[in-house]
This record gives C-alpha cells, sequence and structure tokens, in this order.
C-alpha cells in the first residue's frame, strides 16, 4: 500500500495536467451526485471503474466545496454528471466552466433522464445534443420495448441497434445468454433504457449516435395522449451518443441514468417480439466498454518520430530539391490502457501538400507501429507540407504537418551536355569554324 | 559609393575626350570641346542625382514589389524561374564584384538600389551619342538633357527601382544607337556591337525565355520571321541582278521570284495556323492592337494598373513639353530625311501607339520621344540664334527654315528681312527658355513628389503643406516577423506577396511571381465569398494570417477595396460560382449604403471596415465615412465569427487579421 501511496506522489506532477501524452487513460474522475443513493445504487458501473484503476470522487452536484480547477491547473481528469436535475452546481462550477473542462482537453460523462434541468440540456446542447425540450417526455416505444413485470409501460426500451464500430463498443459483441445462433447480430443482448431521447445537431460533425432507438420509437409523454406529432420520432432519436472534440477530448452523453444503474445491468431482457430472452441485459457490457473508450483506454493514438531523408541518406534534410526521391516513415502507436502497443492498419496516408496534395501515398507498416513510404519529390518548388490526416471512426485523429520547402535545381545541377542539344553544339561550333574559314578565304583569296 | 560608381566612367570620359592645353588661351573648336564635355558632365551627374530623392528622404531600400523579387535573386545572379531575366542580377553583380576587387566593402543592396540611377546616367550618354548621330551634337545634348530628367523615365529608374527597365532601356537606347552607327559607317565591327547590345537588352528584358522555337512557332513572331524571309529574297534578287545582265530577264524573274516567294510564304503560314504548329497571338499581345481585349479575356493581365491604356493626363504628366515638341521634332526628321532619322521616326512613332495602349509603355516611348525632341529644340534654337546673331537683318540665307515650326506664334514673324526679326527671335529665345525651365521644375516636381515615395512608405501633404509620411506597410511586416509564429501563412492579395516574404520573413499563398493563377484566383475566391465559405477555403489552404489594405482613413486609393473587381474578375476566371453582377449596382461598383448585398458581406469588405463604422476620419462627416472613395459605408456593423482583428496600423493601411481555429466541439 506504501508503494502505492509513494507511486501516486511520484505521479502527481503528471496527474495535474490534463490525460498526459504518455498515458492518455483518466485517473482523477469527479463525480456529481443528485443522491448519494446513487452511489450504492449505481455502484456496480462505479466498481467497474474503480477496478480499471480511477480514482472517484463522489460529491452532491450542490456541494458548495466542489471545485474542477485550483490554482489554474484541473484537479481532475475526468466528469462524470449524475446529476440530471440538478439546476446550479455547487462552488464556482457552471456550464461554462465544464466546457472549459472540455475544451482543455477533458472527458465527460452527462446522464439525463425525464425531467433534465436546463443546465444539464445547455452543456448537452453546447456539445450538439439537443434533448426533447418537452420536460416529461421519455422514449416510448411500442414495438420495441422489453418485456417486464409491468403491462403496458413501453418506456422501458430494449435497443440494440448499436455503432458499428469496435473501437467504440469493443471488440467482444455484447454477450448474451443464447437459445439460437442465427446471426451475428441477434447475439447482441440489447441495452436497456429508461429516459429522454435527444436528436443531434446537424450542423455539428463530431457528434455521433452510439445507441439509437428504433423506427417505432417516439419521445412523448407516456402518461397523457399523444395529440400532437412528437418533435422526435423513429431511428432518428438517439439514446446514448458520443463526441470526439477536436481536442480529442471526449464526451458521452446519454438519456438515461438508470440505464447505469445495479437493477438494469443485472435485469434480464426479452424484447416484445422476440423469443429470445436474454438472461443479462448487454447494459454492463456496453457502458462498462463505452466508459473505457470515453477514459482512453481505447481508440487514442499517437504518432510520433517523424523521419524524412533522401534514398540513400540517413539525416532529415533542411530542404528538397525537386525529383529528389524521399523516405517518409512515422510511428503511430494505440493506447491499450496500461501500454502503448503498435497500431496496424492500412489506411494511414501521407501527403505532400502546397495548398493542395501533389503527392498522396498508403503508407506501409511493419507491424510494430512503424508507417514508412518513399515517393520522388514532384517537379514543383515551394513551401510543401508532409500531411498526416488520419481521421478514423473512434480513434483520436492525428493531424501531423511539418513544413520542408522544395528548391528547383540549382544552376550548376542541371545536366552540363544535353543530348538533344548536340545538334546545336554542333551547329554553333561549325558555324565558327566555318567563319573562320569564310573570313581567311575571303581576305586572303584574291 | 555614390561617388565611386561612377568616378571612374566619368574621369575616362573626361581623359577620352578632352585634352587640356596649357595655354588657357582655348581656340573655338577647343572651347566648344570644353563646354560640351562640361555640360554633359554635368548631365551625367544630374542624372544619377535627381534619382536619389528617396535614398535622401527614407533610406537605401528597394521600392516596389516585384523589385523585391529581382534583389532576393541578385547574389545568385541566375535564372530562377521561368519568368525571370537573368541580364539585370548579372549587371548588378558584376557591378559588385568589380566594386569588391578594387577594395570597396559594399552591400549588394547598395549596388541593387543604385544601378538604376548609374543605368541612367549611362543612357544620357547613349542618347547624346545617338542624337549626336542622327542630327548633329547640339542635338545630342539637348536629348542627353531631357532624357536625364525626363519623368517617364525616372519613374522607373529612381533608385531603389531595382527593376529590369532601369538596365533595359540602357540597353535598348545603346542597341538603336549602334545600328543606326552601323547603318551610317556601314562598319561591321558596329553592327557586331549593336549585336551585343540587342542579346544584352534581350537577356535584361524578357527576350531570353524567347530562346528556343517560338520565333517559328508563335504567331507574335511572324513578322520578324517575314522580314527575314523577305531579306533572303532580297539579297537573292540582287544576286541575281548582278548575274543576269538583262534586265527584260530579270523583270520577267523579278514577277516570278516574288509572287512565288509571297504564295510559299502564305501557304507556310496558313498551313502552320490551321496545323497548330504556329500558335495564335496570345492575349498580350491582342491587348496591345486592342486596348480592350485583356479587359474582356484575361482580367490577370488586364488587373495590372501598367496595362491600362493610357490617359491624356498621364502623357502630359510624364511628357510634358516633350508632348508638343514631338511632332515638331517630326517635322525636323521628315525635313532631313536619311536612314537614320526614318529610323527614329518610326522608332517613335510605333512606340507613341504602344504607350497610348499600355501605361507601361510610356517608358519605350520616353527615349524616343526625348530624342525627336531634342531635334526640335535644338534646330530651332539654332536657327533662332542664327538670325540673332546674323549681322544685318537682311542676311536671310536658310533663315526661314527652321523658325516657322514649333510654336505657332513664330510663323507670322519669321519671313525674308521682317523688321523685327531680331526681336521676335529674341522673344522666341526667351520663350524656349521659359518653356524648358518650366520643363525642368516640372520634372523635378514629378521626381520628388510622384516617383520617388517607395511604394512600401507612403507620402502626403498635410493641411499646412507639410509632408505627412505613412510608414504602415514596414509596422505590418515587422510585426508578422515579430509577433507571428515563423511557419505562420499569410493569405493577401499578391500584390504584397513578395514584401511580406522580404520583410515580413512569412510565408505567403500567392506572390508577384503570379505563374500560377489558379492559386491567385483561389485567394480571388476567398476574398469575394462571405465568410463562412472563405473560411473553408482559408482552412484547406492552412491560412493562419489574411491581410488586406485599406486606405479609408489616409485616403490611399490603391488599396484592396479599389482592387477588389480584380479579384472577383480573377477569382470568377476560375470558378464560375463568383460573379462580378453580384458585387455590382446597375454596373457600378459601390461600398456605401447602395452596394450590392454580396458586397456588403464579402470577406474582404468586412475585413476592410471591421470596426471602421466607429471611427471619424474626417471632420463634419458622418462616422464610417471612406476618404478614399468619399462615401460613408453601407455596412457600419460587421462582425466576424471566423476571423479576429490581429493588428492593425496606426493608419490603417494594413490590417492583419487571424483565422480562428475550428471549433473544438463542432
Amino acid at each position: 500500500m506504501s508503494k502505492l501511496i509513494l507511486l501516486f506522489l511520484a505521479l502527481i506532477p503528471l496527474l495535474c495536467s490534463s490525460f498526459s501524452p504518455e498515458t492518455p487513460s483518466d485517473r482523477r474522475v469527479l463525480v456529481l451526485l443528485d443522491d448519494f443513493a446513487l452511489k450504492s445504487s449505481h455502484s456496480l458501473f462505479f466498481n467497474s471503474l474503480k477496478s480499471r484503476g480511477f480514482d472517484l470522487h463522489f460529491h452532491l452536484a450542490d456541494d458548495p466545496k466542489i471545485a474542477l480547477q485550483r490554482y489554474g491547473q484541473y484537479l481532475f481528469d475526468a466528469l462524470i454528471l449524475f446529476s440530471p436535475t440538478i439546476e446550479r452546481f455547487g462552488g464556482s462550477v457552471d456550464a461554462a466552466a465544464i466546457l472549459d473542462f472540455v475544451d482543455s482537453g477533458h472527458d465527460l460523462v452527462v446522464a439525463a433522464d425525464s425531467n433534465a434541468s436546463d443546465l444539464i440540456r445547455e452543456i448537452a446542447t453546447e456539445c450538439g445534443v439537443d434533448f426533447d425540450e418537452d420536460p416529461a417526455a421519455l422514449v416510448v416505444d411500442h414495438s420495441g420495448y422489453a418485456v417486464s413485470a409491468t403491462e403496458g409501460d413501453h418506456t422501458l426500451i430494449a435497443s440494440d441497434d448499436f455503432i458499428k464500430s469496435d473501437v467504440i463498443l469493443g471488440s467482444k459483441k455484447i454477450e448474451a445468454t443464447l437459445f439460437y445462433d442465427f446471426s451475428h447480430y441477434m447475439r447482441q443482448a440489447p441495452v436497456l433504457f429508461q429516459g429522454i431521447g435527444h436528436s443531434l445537431n446537424p450542423t455539428n460533425s463530431l457528434v455521433l449516435k452510439v445507441l439509437s432507438a428504433s423506427p417505432s420509437a417516439f419521445s412523448a409523454n407516456p402518461k397523457s395522449k399523444v395529440t400532437t406529432p412528437p418533435s422526435l420520432t423513429g431511428s432518428s432519436i438517439s439514446l446514448v451518443s458520443v463526441i470526439q472534440a477536436r481536442n480529442n477530448a471526449r464526451i458521452l452523453i446519454s438519456g438515461s441514468l438508470s440505464m447505469f444503474s445495479n437493477r438494469f445491468f443485472r435485469s434480464g431482457v426479452q424484447k416484445a417480439g422476440s423469443p429470445i430472452k436474454h438472461e443479462k441485459s448487454g447494459n454492463e457490457q456496453f457502458l462498462n466498454e463505452l466508459s473505457k473508450w470515453v477514459f482512453h483506454e481505447r481508440g487514442h493514438l499517437k504518432a510520433v518520430n517523424v523521419q524524412h531523408h533522401k534514398v540513400g541518406e540517413a539525416n532529415e534534410p533542411a530542404i528538397y530539391r525537386i525529383n529528389d526521391n524521399l523516405e517518409y516513415s512515422v510511428e503511430v502507436y494505440e493506447w491499450s490502457g496500461s501500454a502503448w502497443e503498435p497500431y496496424v492498419a492500412d489506411d494511414v496516408q501521407v501527403q505532400f501538400y502546397m495548398m493542395s496534395p501533389y503527392v498522396l501515398k498508403t503508407l506501409s507498416t511493419d507491424g510494430k507501429g512503424r508507417y514508412f513510404t518513399s515517393f520522388k519529390v514532384p517537379d514543383v518548388y515551394g513551401v510543401f507540407q508532409f500531411k498526416v490526416e488520419y481521421e478514423k471512426l473512434g480513434y483520436t485523429s492525428l493531424s501531423l504537418a511539418k513544413q520542408i520547402p522544395v528548391r528547383p535545381f540549382r544552376h550548376n545541377e542541371y545536366e552540363r551536355f544535353i543530348p538533344a542539344a548536340y545538334p546545336y553544339y554542333g551547329a554553333a561550333f561549325s558555324m565558327m569554324a566555318g567563319f573562320f574559314v569564310f573570313t581567311a578565304v575571303h581576305l586572303y583569296s584574291k | 559609393m555614390v561617388v565611386t560608381s561612377k568616378a571612374s566612367p566619368m574621369a575616362q570620359d573626361l581623359l577620352n575626350s578632352f585634352s587640356l592645353p596649357k595655354t588657357l588661351k582655348l581656340k573655338t573648336k577647343q572651347q566648344e570641346l570644353l563646354i560640351r564635355v562640361a555640360t554633359l558632365s554635368l548631365i551625367y551627374l544630374l542624372a544619377f542625382v535627381t534619382r536619389l530623392f528617396s535614398v535622401l528622404r527614407y533610406e537605401s531600400m528597394i521600392h516596389e514589389f516585384d523589385p523585391y523579387f529581382n534583389y532576393c535573386t541578385t547574389p545568385l545572379g541566375r535564372i530562377v524561374g521561368g519568368t525571370l531575366y537573368p541580364g539585370l542580377m548579372l549587371t548588378a553583380v558584376a557591378i559588385h564584384s568589380l566594386l569588391r576587387l578594387l577594395r570597396l566593402a559594399v552591400h549588394i543592396r547598395k549596388v541593387c538600389v543604385l544601378t538604376a540611377p548609374f543605368f541612367a546616367s549611362n543612357t544620357t550618354l547613349v542618347a547624346y551619342f545617338f542624337a549626336k548621330e542622327v542630327w548633329d551634337s547640339g542635338a545630342g545634348l539637348v536629348a542627353a538633357a531631357l532624357i536625364a530628367i525626363c519623368p517617364g523615365y525616372i519613374s522607373r529608374s529612381v533608385a531603389g527601382s531595382y527593376d529590369n527597365e532601369g538596365v533595359a532601356i540602357f540597353a535598348l537606347l545603346l542597341t538603336f544607337y549602334l545600328f543606326v552607327k552601323a547603318v551610317n559607317t556601314g562598319s561591321l565591327a558596329w553592327s557586331l556591337g549593336s549585336a551585343f547590345g540587342y542579346f544584352y537588352m534581350v537577356s535584361a528584358w524578357g527576350g531570353y525565355v524567347f530562346v528556343g522555337f517560338q520565333h517559328v512557332q508563335s504567331g507574335e513572331h511572324m513578322a520578324a520571321m517575314g522580314v527575314f524571309f523577305l531579306l533572303q529574297v532580297f539579297f537573292f534578287l540582287d544576286w541575281v541582278r548582278h548575274l543576269l545582265s538583262d534586265t527584260k530577264l530579270f523583270q520577267a524573274f523579278l514577277r516570278i521570284t516574288v509572287t512565288s516567294a509571297v504564295a510559299v510564304g502564305a501557304v507556310a503560314l496558313g498551313v502552320g495556323m490551321a496545323s497548330g504548329y504556329i500558335s495564335p497571338w496570345t492575349g498580350r499581345f491582342y491587348s496591345l492592337l486592342d486596348p480592350t481585349y485583356a479587359k474582356d479575356h484575361i482580367p490577370i493581365i488586364a488587373s495590372v494598373s501598367e496595362h491600362q491604356p493610357t490617359a491624356w493626363s498621364s502623357f502630359m504628366f510624364d511628357f510634358h513639353i516633350l508632348l508638343f515638341l514631338f511632332p515638331a521634332g517630326l517635322y525636323f526628321c521628315f525635313k532631313r530625311l536619311s536612314d537614320a532619322t526614318i529610323f527614329l521616326v518610326m522608332y517613335g512613332l510605333t512606340s507613341m501607339y504602344f504607350a497610348g495602349v499600355m501605361v507601361r509603355l510610356i517608358l519605350v516611348a520616353t527615349p524616343a520621344v526625348c530624342l525627336i525632341s531634342a531635334i526640335a529644340v535644338s534646330a530651332t534654337v539654332k536657327n533662332l540664334t542664327r538670325l540673332v546673331r546674323a549681322k544685318s537683318p537682311s542676311v536671310q540665307s536658310g533663315s526661314s527654315k527652321g523658325t516657322s515650326t514649333a510654336k505657332g506664334s513664330s510663323k507670322g514673324v519669321v519671313d525674308n528681312s521682317q523688321p523685327f526679326q531680331k526681336n521676335g527671335a529674341i522673344v522666341l529665345l526667351l520663350g524656349a527658355f521659359y518653356l524648358l525651365s518650366r520643363y525642368a521644375i516640372h520634372c523635378t516636381w514629378v521626381t520628388s513628389e510622384a516617383y520617388s515615395s517607395p511604394s512600401i512608405v507612403l507620402a502626403a501633404r498635410g493641411a499646412h503643406g507639410n509632408r505627412v509620411i505613412f510608414d504602415d506597410y514596414r509596422e505590418a511586416y515587422f510585426w508578422l516577423r515579430q509577433n507571428t509564429p515563423p511557419d505562420a501563412k499569410v493569405m493577401s492579395w499578391w500584390d504584397y506577396g513578395y514584401q511580406i516574404t522580404a520583410m515580413g520573413n512569412r510565408t505567403v499563398i500567392v506572390d508577384n511571381n503570379t505563374w500560377n493563377n489558379t492559386h491567385i484566383a483561389t485567394v480571388g475566391r476567398a476574398m469575394s465569398s462571405y465568410e463562412d465559405e472563405a473560411y473553408e477555403i482559408m482552412r484547406s489552404l492552412d491560412v493562419d494570417y489574411v491581410l488586406v489594405v485599406f486606405g479609408g482613413v489616409t485616403g490611399y486609393s490603391s488599396d484592396d477595396i479599389n482592387k477588389f473587381l480584380w479579384m472577383v474578375r480573377i477569382g470568377g476566371g476560375v470558378f464560375p460560382v463568383i460573379k462580378e453582377p453580384d458585387y455590382l449596382v446597375n454596373g457600378e461598383y459601390r461600398v456605401d449604403k447602395g452596394a450590392a448585398p454580396k458586397m456588403l458581406n464579402c470577406l474582404m469588405y468586412k475585413l476592410s471596415y471591421y470596426r471602421f463604422g466607429e471611427l471619424t476620419t474626417e471632420y463634419g462627416k458622418p462616422p464610417g465615412y471612406d476618404r478614399a472613395r468619399g462615401v460613408e459605408i453601407g455596412n457600419k456593423d460587421i462582425k466576424l465569427e471566423y476571423l479576429e482583428e490581429a493588428f492593425t496600423t496606426q493608419n490603417w493601411i494594413v490590417r492583419i487579421y487571424k483565422v480562428k481555429p475550428p471549433k473544438n466541439r463542432w
């Protein structure tokens, strides 16, 4: 134990910043709750985080002592808001502070619910997610509901419309007790959801639906008659969404707090109209895997060691000449949660770019993280850039740019004697000789 | 350096042409020589000194946009791009090396700054010899004096204007002089000299890139080609005539040969044109024949202000009295026709025509105008003085010849044995003296006021006649150098590209090397788009800063708003989404309330007038009064979403904006 504390003390300088480039996983997580009862009712989720090494700090959302930063340093790497009804945070925290927290590279988990407060809605809106404006609205699905004890309650939804991304949801398929095995798709246990639906702001290009509602779902107040057409309908309703900001901060927004609860984690699920009864819902695996992604245990790439040099040379030149052959290499690693591992893909590309890419080449990899290629500098001079713009769903985006000027041939780098010009050389010299002969003849023959 | 660079040729000059006799008593001939050499030396000095206004007033620096590029390439002294002519750089490097050889530690920049004045001085010498060859030494002196201070020439050869023209005009005149000399003497040495002069001119001024197959393939060179062809035919016929003694036979042969030669030439031309072997004329060439051609077809050529048709005022400004003396000189030339005068007349007339088509070609016309005017002045004055010096008024031999010309008023006075002939001549001489002194005053004034202010330092007159200096360009470039990351990229209209590169030391998107029209059009498109569309373009170009030049506060008229229509035209030439009519109201370009909506919201307008609506520029005018265009601007409430103001110079002439990074969560 004392060793651990020592280690912790040694790590303090590191922990004071956001996720460090060296160990991108979050360590200290602030959890803001409406009620301390959530601590026990959602203990499975929290325990999973703790067991993965996270240091959770629980506070009531209106605790006046809470602070995200002190002396300009952020005290936490991530923030979990399990306080859907909070109108005003305690201490100095407000919506702007939370958005600043995200904009300085920290992660955020927001769980809303019906009757979500304006504060939570504002934070969500700023992240490109718009909750149903009707505060009492819930997502209702009369065909995709989960069969439960309370007959006629179709607000408990069993959804299995996941985003197709192994990076975000983990490569292990969401498990289920199998009755049948007809398809890959059916094997996934649906995720139980009860709460408010949201839509994605179409102008936001970064937000992703992770769990969508079925086409038959709609968002309305289940206690009153639906008189006007619901504002949110069908699969455009998102139940759980994620955003990876441009600074690679990750945000998870869910319309349901109860989906994180022990009750939903443990409950069995049978989707209405489906003969399959899963003994355990997909919630636990879905949310644990998603939290791994949000807290940078997966899908975090780093590119290091960009090198370029002329073929046959080792040193990086300050300038290239047109038509030089060069080699370019970069190393890309993925964070596995505990160590950097080689990232293997066949779609990493490098551009040789001056206002538009003059060269676009897919890099080959040696499987140990090193990506390399060689190409010829185009016959155009100017200020170029080596650009690697790697943006793949779920992964942090890599954006490397390295400026390099390209110069034309120097006067002494052209061929001294051009074969094609031999007739001209011949012409010039023969004319000189001819002129000489002519002069001699002209002058001395009378 | 000033003294040393020209002392040596001057001293040489003195030694060569002038041997001082031991006795003080000089013969008339010697006196005349002394006066002539002294005058010429003074003119030589004058030509140099009159171009030094800017160096004395500011500092020894290179002024214009293009010269910066030339300066940057000078230490290499070698060809850099396809549009670069090595003559100028080689000259500067040669002078520099010579000075180094003489153990004079001079910075290459100073050599570059003073190259043009030095060559202007040499031009006066050439002009003297040329006019002497064509007319007489009196005309030579006048020509040297005229060309030494002619504004049309000074505009391109002040100290600091390190451009091809500075050297090329010297080379041009030298070539012509040697050519005329060769024609007059029939000497092979002179014609060889002429050929070398021509080579030098071509290497300094463009012709260099034409070495290749262009002279047989390009339509523009067909005329020269045809002349060459005709020469062959002519000499062939000459030779045949020499062989054939029978004239009748020769006549028949002549007819057949000429017909067949013309036919062959026409067929070759037709076939070449049709097969595409001979390229059609290029746009620049068409615009010489039809001044409106460029405006309709190639905006990038027409957008350069020096390619515009010349206004009468600029003729007057650059030539002053020479404009009136020119026809008079033509009259004298026609009266004494020789090969040399015919050449001069042709040179004068064609260059005058082209000067009317393009402003920049005034420069080419200037030597011709000076020479022909010098003939007019010299002949008139000579005739008048002869009248004045005539012993008795009854001496009439040839006196009426010249006087009845240049000035209309003279024709009534001079008649055979007029009673007041002498007095009239004196009056006319005084008149000529008055005109010439006005010319000198005008030239000095123009040089001082218009041509000596480097375009990066603007000078204006304050309310009390005091000189006001706007040093905004340098302020902005130094700001860029000091305050932006070294790899920052600056987007501006191409005019400022070289200066930003050289003085700001930052990468630019487009510069004065206008070889890539697409890049320029992309920048033009960004400037004429709405801010959000422009932001996309700027993101794709990796732009960090945007620089605009704005004259609304100072009344500086060659700013980006006035150049903006060209940006629209050039941008629209490549990207048809940009349409010129969108920026005009009933074909009228305006920036006030009546301006087109697209105009009021395009990036260029927003960047130029950002926060301008709050500013009172002139007493008694509403805030947001644009002094360059004399209107109150139409959009005073400008909000920028994707850019933020980074720096605005003291007089608002240069405004620099930073492109914001994209939003983190969107």
